[in-house]
C-alpha cells in the first residue's frame, strides 16, 4: 500500500505496481474514484456531443417537408444511435461520474469499496461505447431504433452487421454498469462515516443507492435478451423467430422489465442533484426528507410493475392492460410527492438564483410537464392514440432532456468548484440556461402538436399538406437554439481553465461533507475521518442557531431546550486537531496503489466483443478474436487477484 | 469553523502492517457484501432465462420434444452428485477454518471433482440430445432448453476453475486459516450455483408438461 505524503521511501521500496502521480500513465492506471468520476464526466460530455450533432442532422432534415439532405437509411441510423447514445454514453455515464466523484465524498469515505473493480468499469464502459460507435467506420450503423424490436432485428431482416454492433456494444457496458452498481452499493452500505445512519444521508447518495439497485436488478434481464437475440443472430436460435415457433413479444417483455426501470435509472440521480442543490441556494433543509426517500423507494419498486404500457398495443387483453395502467398511474403519486417537497423547499427560503439553482428550477417545472403527458400515456385509449407519434418524442424529452439533463448540468455547475477548485462563470451560466429553457422548449413543446396532429416517430421526411411544416421549422430552430447553448457553456468552460475565480472549500455555503475539504479534494479525502451527528452536518456546524425545532424533528432527536443544539453539530470535522487521536482509527492515510489490470480487463472486452461483430463473416478468426479477449480478461483477473501492494 | 477546510500535512505514516480488511459500517466484510449482491444480480439472470423456457414451455412446435428425450434417471444422477459437492464445500469451510490445510485441499479438490461429473454427464446428454435430432436450433424448445442449462453449465465450469485456483494456492501454502474468508466467498457462489440447478431441474425435467 502507498502512503500518501511521503515522497522519499518509494525508491527504498520494493515497487510492484505503477506509481506515477501525473501525466497520461497515471490516468490510465488511476484507481482514484475522483479522477475515475472525472473520466466517466468527460467521456460523456463528448458523447453528448455526438448525439447532440446527430439530433441537429435529424432537425435539419425534418426542417421542411420533401428535405433530401438524408436518405432513410441515413436517418434509421442517426435516430438509433441518437437514442442509444443519450441513454447509454450520456446520461448514465454523467450520473456514474456523480457517482463516483460525489458519494465518497459525501459519505465522508476515501475512496469506494472497490477502487480497482472502479477502474474497471470505466475502462470496460469505454470498450463498450466504441464498440458501439465502431459501426460509423464500419459504414454499417445500428437503425432499429434504441429498442431494437424483434423481428425485424433478425439477420433475415438486419442482415448488416449493424445490428451486432448495437448487441455487442450493450452487451460490454451493461457488463460496466453492473460492476458500477454492484461496487456503489457495496460502498454506501460499508463506507459510511461513524453516525451516518441511513436515514443521515444526503439525498444525492440516497438515489445513488436506489439507482444502483435497480441497476442490479434490471441489467440481467437485458444482459439475457440481447445474449438470446445474439444466439438468434449468431446460432440460429429461435428466441424470437417465429419461423421457429419463436415469439417477438417476449423481447417486448424482456425489453421493457429492463427498459423502465432503466427509465427511473436515468432520472432519480439527476433527482438526486436537485435534492442536493435546492436546499442550498433557498438556505433551508430539505422539506420532508423522510418523505423523499421513501418515494425514492416507492418510484423503484413501482419502476418493476409497470413494464407492460410500452406494450398497450400489442393486445395484452383486459385484465393485463388494466393491472398495468393502474400500476403507471400509481407511481405518478410518490413523483408527485417529490415534486410538492422540492416546491416546498424553496417556498420560505432566501432563494438564491445562481445557474444551479436556475437549473434545478429548470428540472423541476419541465419534468412536470413531462410527467403529465406521462399519466396520459398510463391511460390505454389515450396510448394507444399517441403510441409512435411525436407525442411520445416529446413527452420522454421533457423527462430526460427537461429532467435528466437540467439536473445534470445544474449538478457540472454546482459541484465543478469542488472538482477543479474554480467556479465556472455565473452569468455565462445563466445565458446558457436561459438558450437552454428557451430552445428546449422550442423544439419539444411543438412535438406534443405535431404528434396530436398525427405526425409519426421516425420518418425521415413528410409531404407539405400535412399541417406539420410550421412546427417542424420551429422545433429545428429550437434544436439549434440548444446547440448554441451547448456552445456558450463549452465557451464557459474554457473560459473558466483560464481565468476562472477560485472557490475555496465551500463556495456555497453547503450542508454536505464533500464542503468540509479542500477544492480539489486531496487524494486521501478526508485526513480524518468524520463524526456525523446529524443531517446536514456541516450546515449545522456552521449554523447552530439554524438547529431549529424543524431540523431537530427532521432527525428524530426532538428535545427541548437549547441543551441539544450540541448534540447536532459535529465536533469531528475539525481535522487535524486531535488527529492522532485513537478513537478516529487510522491517522495514517493508506491509499491503495494504481493498477495496470482494471484497463487490461476492459481491453479484453473490447477484443472479445469484436470476436463476435465478425463472427457472421469469418467463424475461425472471431472464435479466435473473441478466445483472445476472454483469455485477456481471464488473465488479468488473476492478475488483479494476485497482484502485491508497494512497499 | 470554516478553517476546518484547510486540512493539516498528513502526518508520514510507517509501512503499514495490516491488510486491505478495514472497519466496515455494518461490521460485514466488504467483499462477501459484494457476493451476495452479485447474486441478487444472478438471480435475475436465471430469472429471464426461466422466464424464456416456461413462456414456450408445452408450446414446442417440434418434435422430439424436450421432455421426450429427458432421461431423468441419468439426470437425477449427476444433479445428486453437484448437490453432494455443496457438502464437499461446506467441509472444505470447515477445514480452512480450523486451520486444518490437508482436509482443505482434499475437500476443495472433491468438490471441483463432483462438479466436473455433474459438467461431464451434462455434455454426454447434450450430445445424446443432438444425435436424437434435437439442437440449439431445433424450434424454440432445443433454443431456450440449451441456453438455460448451458449458462448455468458455464456458471459451474467458472466455479471449478475457481476452486481449482483456490487449491493451487493451498498447495503453494498461500491458503491459511486467516483468509478462510477466500474459500467461504467461493462456497456462497457454489452452493448459489447449485440452488439454480435444483430450481431448474423441477422447471425443465420434472414438472409434467
Amino acid at each position: 500500500m502507498a502512503t500518501i505524503a511521503v515522497p522519499s521511501p518509494i525508491a527504498e521500496r520494493r515497487v510492484l505496481r505503477p506509481i506515477a502521480p501525473t501525466g497520461v500513465w497515471s490516468w490510465i492506471t488511476t484507481i482514484d474514484h475522483k479522477r475515475i468520476g472525472v473520466l466517466y464526466g468527460t467521456t460523456a460530455f463528448i458523447f453528448f456531443l455526438i448525439g447532440g450533432l446527430e439530433a441537429l442532422l435529424m432537425r435539419t432534415q425534418l426542417i421542411r417537408p420533401n428535405n433530401t439532405l438524408l436518405g432513410p437509411d441515413q436517418f434509421n441510423g442517426l435516430f438509433t444511435m441518437h437514442g442509444t447514445t443519450m441513454i447509454f454514453l450520456v446520461v448514465m455515464p454523467l450520473s456514474a461520474a456523480f457517482f463516483n466523484y460525489v458519494v465518497p465524498l459525501q459519505i465522508g469515505a476515501r475512496d469506494v469499496a472497490f477502487p480497482r473493480l472502479n477502474a474497471f468499469s470505466y475502462w470496460t464502459f469505454l470498450s463498450g461505447a466504441i464498440l458501439l460507435n465502431l459501426g460509423f467506420v464500419a459504414q454499417t450503423v445500428p437503425d432499429n431504433g434504441w429498442f431494437s424490436y424483434a423481428n425485424i432485428t433478425e439477420r433475415a431482416f438486419s442482415p448488416s452487421a449493424g445490428q451486432d454492433f448495437w448487441v455487442v456494444g450493450l452487451q460490454v457496458l451493461g457488463v460496466a454498469s453492473l460492476a458500477a452498481a454492484l461496487n456503489f452499493l457495496v460502498t454506501i452500505v460499508q463506507l459510511r462515516a461513524p453516525g451516518m445512519s441511513l436515514m443521515r444521508m444526503p439525498l444525492f447518495t440516497w438515489t445513488t443507492f436506489i439507482t444502483s439497485i435497480l441497476i442490479v436488478l434490471a441489467f440481467p434481464v437485458i444482459a439475457i435478451a440481447l445474449f438470446e437475440l445474439m444466439f438468434d443472430r449468431l446460432f440460429g436460435t429461435n428466441f424470437f423467430n417465429t419461423i421457429g415457433g419463436g415469439d417477438p413479444i417476449l423481447w417486448q417483455h424482456l425489453f421493457w422489465t429492463f427498459g423502465h426501470p432503466e427509465v427511473y435509472i436515468l432520472i432519480l440521480p439527476a433527482m438526486g442533484i436537485v435534492s442536493e442543490i435546492l436546499p442550498v441556494f433557498s438556505r433551508k433543509p430539505l422539506f420532508g426528507y423522510p418523505f423523499m426517500v421513501y418515494a425514492v423507494a416507492g418510484i423503484a419498486f413501482l419502476s418493476f410493475t409497470v413494464w407492460a404500457h410500452h406494450m398497450f398495443t400489442t393486445g395484452l387483453g383486459a385484465i393485463a392492460t388494466s393491472f398495468f395502467a393502474a400500476s403507471t398511474m400509481l407511481i405518478a403519486v410518490p413523483t408527485g410527492v417529490k415534486i410538492f417537497n422540492w416546491i416546498s423547499t424553496i417556498h420560505g427560503g432566501s432563494l438564491k438564483l445562481t445557474t444551479p439553482a436556475l437549473m434545478s428550477i429548470g428540472f423541476v417545472s419541465m419534468f412536470t410537464i413531462g410527467g403529465l403527458s406521462g399519466v396520459m400515456h398510463a391511460s390505454p385509449p389515450i396510448d394507444t392514440q399517441h403510441q409512435d407519434t411525436y407525442f411520445v418524442v416529446a413527452h420522454f424529452h421533457y423527462v430526460l432532456f427537461g429532467g435528466a439533463i437540467f439536473g445534470l448540468f445544474g449538478g457540472i455547475y454546482y459541484w465543478w468548484p469542488k472538482i477543479t477548485g474554480r467556479l465556472l462563470d455565473d452569468g455565462i451560466g445563466k445565458l446558457q440556461f436561459w438558450l437552454m429553457m428557451i430552445g428546449f422548449n422550442l423544439t419539444f413543446g411543438p412535438m406534443h402538436f405535431l404528434g396530436i396532429d398525427g405526425m409519426p416517430r421516425r420518418i425521415y421526411t413528410y409531404p407539405a399538406n400535412m399541417g406539420w411544416d410550421m412546427w417542424n421549422l420551429v422545433a429545428s430552430i429550437g434544436a439549434y437554439t440548444l446547440g448554441l447553448a451547448i456552445l456558450v457553456m463549452i465557451f464557459n468552460i474554457a473560459k473558466t481553465f483560464i481565468n476562472g475565480e477560485r472557490a475555496g472549500a465551500d463556495p456555497w455555503d453547503g450542508m454536505t461533507l464533500e464542503w468540509t475539504i479542500p477544492s480539489p479534494p486531496p487524494a486521501y479525502n478526508f485526513a480524518v475521518i468524520p463524526e456525523v451527528h446529524s443531517r446536514d452536518p456541516f450546515w449545522l456546524q456552521k449554523h447552530p442557531e439554524l438547529a431549529s425545532h424543524e431540523l431537530t424533528e427532521s432527525t428524530g432527536e426532538i428535545t427541548i431546550g437549547a441543551q441539544h443544539v450540541g448534540d447536532l453539530g459535529i465536533p469531528a470535522v475539525h481535522a487535524g486537531q486531535d488527529g492522532g487521536h485513537e478513537a478516529h482509527g487510522d491517522v495514517h492515510v493508506h491509499m491503495p496503489d494504481p493498477s495496470y489490470w482494471p484497463p487490461i480487463a476492459g481491453l479484453g472486452f473490447f477484443i472479445a466483443g469484436l470476436g463476435v461483430l465478425i463472427a457472421s463473416a469469418t467463424t475461425y478468426a472471431a472464435l479466435g478474436l473473441t478466445g483472445i479477449g476472454l483469455l485477456t480478461v481471464l488473465v488479468a483477473i488473476y492478475g488483479w487477484s494476485l497482484e502485491p501492494v508497494n512497499g | 469553523m470554516r478553517s476546518v477546510a484547510a486540512a493539516p500535512p498528513i502526518t508520514p505514516a510507517a509501512p503499514p502492517a495490516h491488510t486491505e480488511e478495514h472497519r466496515t459500517s455494518t461490521g460485514l466484510n466488504n467483499r462477501k457484501v459484494l457476493m451476495w449482491t452479485f447474486l441478487g444480480s444472478d438471480c435475475m439472470f436465471f430469472g429471464a432465462l426461466i422466464a424464456s423456457y416456461i413462456v414456450y414451455r408445452g408450446k414446442w412446435q417440434q418434435t422430439p420434444t424436450p421432455n421426450e428425450l429427458f432421461d431423468i434417471p441419468y439426470t437425477s444422477v449427476s444433479a445428486f452428485a453437484l448437490l453432494m459437492s455443496s457438502l464437499a464445500m461446506v467441509l472444505a469451510l470447515a477445514a480452512i477454518q480450523r486451520g486444518d490445510l490437508k482436509r482443505l485441499k482434499i475437500w476443495l479438490l472433491t468438490t471441483a471433482g463432483l462438479g466436473l461429473i455433474f459438467i461431464g454427464g451434462q455434455i454426454y446428454e447434450f450430445t445424446g440430445f443432438g444425435a436424437e435430432g434435437m439442437n440449439l436450433s431445433t424450434g424454440t424448445g432445443g433454443t431456450t432448453f440449451f441456453v438455460l442449462t448451458g449458462f448455468h453449465g458455464t456458471h459451474v465450469s467458472l466455479g471449478i476453475i475457481w476452486l481449482l485456483s483456490l487449491y493451487t494456492l493451498a498447495r503453494r501454502g498461500a491458503l491459511h486459516q486467516g483468509r478462510s474468508l477466500d474459500v467461504e466467498i467461493a462456497g456462497l457462489y457454489w452452493h448459489f450455483v447449485d440452488i439454480v440447478w435444483i430450481i431448474i431441474f423441477t422447471v425443465v425435467y420434472l414438472l409434467p408438461v
